[in-house]
């Protein structure tokens, strides 16, 4: 345990407290905006993550070009693919979650979750 | 390889194709697509089945044919195989008992849209049950949830829609810290199959190093997973979405869709991790705590309900804690009894709503309590079905709920710590459980007086008025009392499919 760590593996440290961020805002927020703003914060602090992981100072994509087929030339590809899906993934969950924000919003006229649950409990349907 | 050993791959395959099939069909079509997809499926699983008990092992189906730790895998046991086949005998029983209520509730143009989502649901959990592969498994957990937020939303009104958006949110926080988990294990490891992950665990951990990083991340992919599956706290948009809902979309959701995640979250702890290393981590006291908090709390609510579908809705969050709790016991037979539960709770649980929904049909489709009174004689079979449900979910013996909880109390035995509190647990959620259940088949049994009924204008329904729900209610007990009659040969099968698990 030693709290230098932290400086030299700083960029994962970024990425963890975005994830913080994304998933408190996500949780807490009461306008579904700002929360739909928290889930694509939280889904791309994933993403720095796997492409943290992913990259190796000095090598490059595994396509050989130039005849080099020395392993250490190349990175490993599969957490960039890992992050091409897990795009593909968080933007249609993104546009789910947009289109029953349209739909509560022409219904209710308002972007509070916590407002629109007291309405409907008076409305008692 | 035999042509069996193919059926998998096939029915997750056909299921898939199937979805967005029915989106360019007509809805009378869909339904039959469907239907015939479903039943397709299951009789594969069924051989599958049939195959890996006669072959004694599981088997690894390698997809495109590249090897080991770079292709995507396929891994069958009988566990895999027999899950696939309750799933889809479930899965069809709904189906079948919601067929009314869907063409009354949903729009004409939106009927094959159902059978999009119900098809794509499918494809999720087959390949949520089938694979060996963690990120194939994040993504379809990702599929389920879209496709179950469909099942609720589908039914147009401010309640679903506002329970659709609660419960969006809560499956994209589970799945947020799930992905979280299975980055951290990638990076731990260096693989993304289960079986190379519990390779490089078992190394890591002779050699005794990144023990906190492997504790976080199975602490990280525990938690998302009991949030998908709505574990006591986590369990707020529940009875919304199965309370106004669609019948077969809340029968399927309680029934299927929070038993995939937790089969997943079985798979994680047995053929990822390793059982010995979640033993050890201490995860399971915290979902032994949490489940048995929720299997009071959940009756507790269940009892101040007056609505009868958001009371069988607080049953679940009960029931799911009485999972975790078999999970938190820490043992192989704690386990068992939790797989088993799973299996008992889902056809108990659909034939609660389908009998549910009989009985709201002759009580001029009022939820109320007190509407309910003497429904059992209006509807016979309804009211038969849904006294056959409480008994097993109240445990009487003959019926699979007895089954389960007998499970659980020896699974108890075998752990000096925790057989005090899961005993005294067992105990008091059994009779909070008859508080309600029997309170509403009471309520069902009491003749309601003549005057009343004329002025309220409620119908009597014979058996033969709806024919699908009929079939689908008679099945359904059928299925139970199989279940609490003959449970030795299933309980078999578990316990060699879980040999095979690791």
């Amino acid at each position: 345990m030693n709290i230098t760590n932290l400086f030299t593996n700083y960029e994962e440290a970024v990425a963890m407290i975005l994830f913080g961020i994304g998933f408190s805002n996500l949780l807490l927020q009461k306008n579904l905006i700002k929360k739909i703003i928290g889930l694509n914060i939280m889904d791309t602090a994933m993403y720095l993550f796997l492409a943290l992981k992913g990259y190796v100072a000095g090598r490059k994509a595994p396509i050989v070009t130039n005849g080099i087929q020395d392993v250490e030339a190349y990175i490993n590809p599969i957490p960039s693919g890992l992050v091409l899906t897990g795009i593909v993934v968080s933007v249609s969950v993104t546009a789910l979650m947009l289109s029953l924000t349209i739909r509560l919003y022409r219904r209710y006229h308002s972007l509070d979750l916590d407002e629109i649950s007291t309405r409907l409990k008076k409305e008692g349907l | 390889m035999q042509f069996v050993q193919n059926f998998p791959f096939m029915s997750i395959i056909l299921s898939l194709f199937s979805g967005p099939l029915s989106s360019i069909v007509g809805g009378k079509a869909a339904k039959r697509i469907n239907l015939a997809v479903i039943s397709i499926i299951g009789l594969m699983s069924a051989a599958v089945l049939a195959f890996t008990i006669r072959s004694g092992d599981s088997y690894v189906y390698t997809m495109g044919h590249f090897p080991a730790p770079w292709g995507n895998e396929i891994r069958v046991g009988i566990m895999e195989a027999l899950m696939a086949l309750i799933f889809c005998i479930i899965m069809l029983l709904c189906m079948l008992g919601g067929v009314y209520e869907r063409e009354r509730e949903l729009e004409e143009s939106k009927q094959n849209l159902y059978y999009v989502m119900v098809n794509l649901l499918l494809c999720s959990l087959l390949a949520l049950i089938y694979t060996n592969d963690l990120f194939t498994a994040y993504v379809f957990v990702e599929i389920n949830t879209i496709s179950a937020c469909g099942l609720i939303m589908i039914k147009q009104n401010g309640r679903t829609i506002e329970a659709a958006t609660r419960y969006m949110i809560m499956s994209l926080l589970g799945s947020g810290l799930l992905l979280l988990g299975i980055c951290f294990l990638y990076d731990l490891t260096g693989h993304l199959l289960m079986s190379n992950i519990r390779e490089q665990v078992r190394i890591l951990r002779a050699a005794g190093t990144y023990h906190i990083p492997l504790l976080i991340s199975l602490g990280l992919m525990s938690v998302g997973l009991a949030i998908k599956s709505a574990l006591f706290p986590f369990h707020s948009w529940l009875p919304d979405a199965y309370g106004y809902s669609t019948l077969s979309s809340a029968a399927i959701l309680s029934s299927l869709v929070s038993k995939g995640y937790i089969f997943l979250l079985a798979k994680i702890f047995f053929r990822v991790i390793g059982f010995d290393m979640v033993w050890d981590s201490k995860v399971v006291n915290v979902l032994f705590v949490f489940g048995v908090a929720g299997m009071i709390m959940g009756s507790v609510s269940a009892i101040r309900e007056n609505n009868i579908r958001r009371m069988i809705a607080y049953s679940s969050v009960a029931q799911i804690g009485y999972i975790y709790m078999g999970f938190g016991l820490g043992t192989t037979a704690g386990v068992i009894a939790s797989i088993y539960h799973i299996v008992s709770h889902a056809a108990t649980k659909s034939l609660l709503f389908v009998a549910a929904s009989g009985i709201t049909d002759v009580s001029g489709d009022s939820t109320d309590f007190f509407d309910m009174t003497g429904a059992g004689y209006r509807n016979k079979l309804a009211g038969a079905a849904f006294t056959v449900g409480s008994l097993s979910m109240v445990g009487m013996p003959m019926f699979s709920g007895f089954i389960s909880k007998l499970l659980f109390a020896q699974a108890a035995m075998e752990s000096t710590h925790k057989m005090l509190p899961t005993l005294i647990a067992l105990a008091i959620s059994t009779i909070l459980n008859a508080i309600y259940f029997m309170k509403t088949v009471i309520r069902l049994y009491t003749p309601e007086k003549r005057v009343v009924l004329k002025k309220k204008n409620f119908r009597t329904i014979a058996m033969t008025e709806q024919p699908s729900k009929s079939i689908a209610l008679v099945c359904f007990i059928i299925l139970n009392l199989l279940l609490g009659l003959s449970s030795e040969p299933v309980i078999a099968l578990f316990r060699s499919g879980l040999g095979m698990f690791s």
